[in-house]
C-alpha cells in the first residue's frame, strides 16, 4: 500500500538570517526535496529611476551608489563611463588610473563580503571575521581619499572629486603585501575544507546554454566554464594596459558550474585584482583630476547603452537624453536581477539546506535587484 | 561582425513591411524600428540565423516618450493624452561579437507588444517590470503580474510621466 | 555599572534596589534580531565584526524575533516591507526596544521627495526609542546609539509602564 503524500509550501520570509537581504522565497516541497522555488522581490524598491528623472546629471551619482551598496565605486564608474561616451569628453589619464585602482580595490572588498557571508551561511563563522578584518583595511584606504566608508560620491562625470591622499600609495603597497598570505589562509580555512566541499561540490549546477539564454554574466557565467569578461571583451577605461588573467570554473571538485566553482572563481579573481592594483600603483601618471569636469552638463539628444564589469556581473546603464539638464530615462540593468531568474532552475531537485548554499554562491544584492 | 546597416538590409529583405526604418540621425547608437506585433518572429530569426546569432538579450526597457498632448485639469494635475510608450531591446552575440538595438512603439491608451520570452528566457522578468512600471501588456506572456510594487497596488503605473501619488496606502501616509 | 567593580570582603551579599538590578540585567545583554534591510545593514555587520566589536556590549544576533530584545531597523523601509515589520514587532516579547539606524528609517532619507514606495520614517508604523543619524552611520555612531539606549534603560521603572 503506497503512502499518501502531500506537497507543502514553506516560506523563507523577508526576514531571514541567510537570505542576504529582504528576499522572500516560496518553496514548494515534497518532503525535503524542492519542486519549485518562486522568488518574490520588491521589498527594497526605492524608486531610483523616478529620482533620476527629477535630478540633474551630476546629482544622480549619490543615488547610483546606493543601488549595489557593496560595490559603490563600480556603480559610479559605470555611470561616469556612460555619460562620458554620451558627452564625448576625454578624461586625463591619471583619472583613469585612479578609477581602475579604486574599482579593483572595491572588487576585492565586495568579494570578501560575499565569501565571508557564504561561509557564515554554511556554518563556518570564523572566515566571516577574517574577511571583515581585511575589508576594514580597504575601507580605511577609501576613507582617507574621499571621507566615506561605504557610499562615496567620488567618481564624478569627467573626473574625480578629490585627488589621492599623500599616504595612499604607501598604505596600498602595505596592504598588498599583507593580503597575499591572508588569501592563502582563507583557502586553507574554507576553500579546501572537506565539510565545505561536501556541501557545495556538485550542488546547483548551471549549464552553459541556460546561462547564456537567460543572460547571466560575471563570476556566475565564468564558473560554468565560459571565458567572458567585459574588461577584455568590450574594454572601457585603461584596462587594456594591464596584464591579468580571467579565471574560469574547471570542475575541479565536482561538475563544471557547481557552487564550488562559482565560489572559487571569486577567490581567484581577488588575486587577479591584486595584480592589476600593483601594476597600476607603480605606473600612475601625474596630472589634475578635476580639470575635465564640465560646468553644466547638457548632452545632445540621443540614447546610449554602456556596460561595465561589476563584481556581480554585467552592469548596464541605458540613458536617454532629451537635450535638457535632467535625463529623460535612466534604466539600470542589474546583474543580480537576471541571476535571480535563473535561481529557480538551479534549485529544482535539491533539498532545503541546499537552497542556502546555492543562494550564497550566486551572490545577489537586493539593492540592485529592486533598485 | 556586422554593422547595423548590413543587419537592417538583411532583415528588410526577409520581413519587408514589419521592419519600419533604421534611425541613425540622432548621435550615438543607431536603432531599428520594428512593428510591435511581429517582434517575436524577427527575434527568432535574429537568434537562429547563421551569421547573426544573437544569443543573448542584454536589456529590455520600457520608455515613456511623453509625446502626447499635455492637459491640465482643474486641480493643476497634468495628464498626457495620446502619444506612445516604447520598448527598447538591446541584443548581443557572444560568438560573433556584434550588438544591435531594436525599438517598438505602442499607443499609450492600450499598450500591447508581443512577448519574446520563448526566445530568450531572461526576458520574463524584464517584461514584468515594464508592465509594472508602465502598463505595457505583453501578449502571450506566461505570468504577467507586478514584480516590484505590491501585488495590490491599484494607483497606476509609477514611471509614467503623469503619475500621481495616492494619499494613503493601507493606513500609511504616502507623501512626506 | 559599579556592582561588580567593588570587592566583596564582608561575605557575598549585595544590597540593591530591584529596579536597578533588573535594569542592569536588561541593558547588559540586549539580544538583537538579525534584521538588515539595505546599506546600513552592512555597517551593522561591520559593527559586529572584530574591529568594532558589538559582542563586548552583550549584543548577539538572534535569528528569531521571539528570542530577542532589540530590533535595529537598518535601511530603507518600503511599503511592502512595513507591513511585515509591524508583524515582527508584534512578535517580540516585552520589554522590547527599537533603534532606528540611518537616515532612511529616521525620516525617509534621500528618497523623501519622489519616493512613491518609500515609507518616510519607520516611526509611522512602530514606536522608536533611539534614532541614529547618518547615511550610513559609522560603526562608532551605532555604538553611541546603543549606549544611549542603555542609558534610557538604566532609568526605567518597572512599576510605571513606558509608552
Amino acid at each position: 500500500m503506497a503512502l499518501k503524500t502531500e506537497e507543502m509550501v514553506l516560506n523563507m520570509g523577508p526576514q531571514h538570517p541567510s537570505t542576504h537581504g529582504v528576499l522572500r522565497l516560496e518553496l514548494q516541497l515534497d518532503g525535503e526535496i524542492i519542486i519549485d522555488v518562486v522568488p518574490h522581490i520588491g521589498y527594497l524598491h526605492r524608486c531610483f529611476e523616478k529620482h533620476c528623472e527629477a535630478m540633474t546629471y551630476p546629482q544622480v551619482i549619490p543615488y547610483t551608489d546606493r543601488m549595489d551598496y557593496l560595490a559603490s565605486m563600480y556603480n559610479e564608474f559605470g555611470y561616469a563611463v556612460a555619460m562620458e561616451r554620451l558627452l564625448k569628453i576625454e578624461v586625463p589619464e591619471r583619472v583613469e588610473y585612479i578609477r581602475v585602482i579604486m574599482g579593483e580595490l572595491q572588487r576585492i572588498a565586495s568579494h570578501l563580503v560575499a565569501l565571508g557571508t557564504y561561509g557564515a551561511d554554511i556554518g563556518a563563522f570564523t572566515p566571516f571575521l577574517f574577511c571583515f578584518r581585511d575589508r576594514e583595511r580597504i575601507l580605511h584606504l577609501f576613507e582617507i581619499t574621499c571621507g566615506a566608508r561605504l557610499l562615496y560620491n567620488y567618481i564624478w562625470i569627467g573626473g574625480l572629486s578629490h585627488d589621492l591622499h599623500p599616504d595612499f600609495i604607501r598604505l596600498t603597497k602595505e596592504f598588498i603585501k599583507d593580503f597575499r598570505p591572508n588569501l592563502k589562509e582563507l583557502n586553507d580555512l574554507l576553500s579546501f575544507n572537506q565539510i565545505f566541499i561536501e556541501r557545495t561540490a556538485n550542488v546547483g549546477v548551471l549549464p552553459l546554454e541556460t546561462a547564456i539564454n537567460y543572460g547571466v554574466s560575471g563570476p556566475n557565467l565564468r564558473g560554468s566554464g565560459f571565458k567572458w569578461d567585459l574588461r577584455k571583451d568590450d574594454p572601457y577605461s585603461v584596462y587594456n594596459k594591464f596584464d591579468y588573467d580571467i579565471p574560469i570554473g574547471t570542475g575541479e571538485k565536482g561538475k563544471v558550474g557547481d557552487c564550488w566553482d562559482r565560489y572559487f572563481v571569486r577567490v581567484k579573481e581577488m588575486e587577479e585584482s591584486l595584480k592589476i592594483v600593483e601594476q597600476a600603483i607603480d605606473t600612475i601618471p601625474d596630472g589634475d583630476v578635476t580639470s575635465a569636469i564640465p560646468k553644466r552638463i547638457k548632452p545632445p539628444e540621443g540614447q546610449i547603452y554602456t556596460r561595465v564589469e561589476n563584481p556581480r556581473g554585467e552592469l548596464g546603464y541605458f540613458i536617454i537624453s532629451d537635450g535638457s539638464l535632467n535625463p529623460a530615462r535612466v534604466k539600470v540593468r542589474a546583474p543580480s536581477f537576471v541571476t535571480m531568474q535563473v535561481f529557480s532552475e538551479l534549485c529544482k531537485g535539491w533539498m532545503v539546506a541546499d537552497v542556502v548554499a546555492i543562494l550564497g554562491s550566486v551572490d545577489i544584492v537586493l539593492g540592485e535587484i529592486d533598485r | 561582425m556586422k554593422t547595423a546597416e548590413e543587419i537592417f538590409n538583411k532583415l528588410k529583405e526577409k520581413f519587408g513591411s514589419s521592419i519600419i526604418e533604421l534611425k541613425t540621425d540622432k548621435p550615438l547608437e543607431p536603432f531599428i524600428l520594428v512593428n510591435r506585433l511581429e517582434v517575436d518572429k524577427i527575434c527568432l530569426f535574429l537568434r537562429d540565423e547563421r551569421d547573426l546569432l544573437f544569443d543573448s538579450l542584454m536589456n529590455l526597457s520600457g520608455v515613456d516618450d511623453a509625446n502626447g498632448e499635455k492637459i491640465k485639469d482643474e486641480t493643476g494635475l497634468e495628464t498626457i493624452n495620446g502619444g506612445t510608450l516604447s520598448v527598447y531591446y538591446h541584443l548581443e552575440s557572444t560568438n560573433l561579437r556584434h550588438k544591435l538595438t531594436l525599438k517598438t512603439s505602442t499607443e499609450r491608451e492600450k499598450p500591447e507588444v508581443v512577448t519574446v520570452t520563448e526566445i530568450w528566457k531572461g526576458a520574463n522578468w524584464h517584461e514584468r517590470e515594464a508592465y509594472d512600471m508602465y502598463g505595457v501588456v505583453f501578449l502571450n506572456h506566461p505570468d504577467l503580474r507586478r514584480i516590484l510594487m505590491p501585488y495590490d497596488w491599484e494607483f497606476g503605473y509609477p514611471l509614467r510621466k503623469d503619475y500621481k501619488n495616492p494619499e494613503f496606502y493601507q493606513g500609511m501616509k504616502v507623501p512626506y | 555599572m559599579g556592582l561588580l567593580d567593588q570587592e566583596f570582603t564582608e561575605g557575598n551579599i549585595v544590597i540593591a534596589k530591584t529596579e536597578d538590578l533588573f535594569n542592569w540585567a536588561r541593558l547588559s545583554s540586549l539580544w538583537q534580531v538579525g534584521f538588515g534591510l539595505a546599506c546600513c545593514a552592512i555597517e551593522m555587520m561591520a559593527t559586529s565584526a572584530s574591529h568594532y566589536d558589538f559582542d563586548r556590549f552583550g549584543v548577539i544576533p538572534r535569528p528569531s524575533p521571539r528570542q530577542s530584545d532589540v530590533i535595529i531597523i537598518s535601511g530603507t523601509v518600503t511599503f511592502k516591507m512595513a507591513i511585515r515589520i509591524k508583524r515582527l514587532y508584534e512578535q517580540m516579547p516585552d520589554p522590547k526596544y527599537v533603534i532606528s539606524m540611518g537616515s532612511c528609517s529616521n525620516c525617509g532619507g534621500p528618497y523623501w521627495e519622489h519616493g512613491y514606495h518609500v515609507l518616510k520614517g519607520v516611526d509611522r508604523v512602530i514606536p522608536v526609542d533611539v534614532y541614529v543619524p547618518g547615511c550610513p552611520p559609522r560603526p562608532e555612531a551605532l555604538l553611541e546609539g546603543l549606549l544611549k539606549l542603555q542609558e534610557k534603560i538604566r532609568h526605567e521603572s518597572i512599576v510605571k509602564k513606558s509608552a
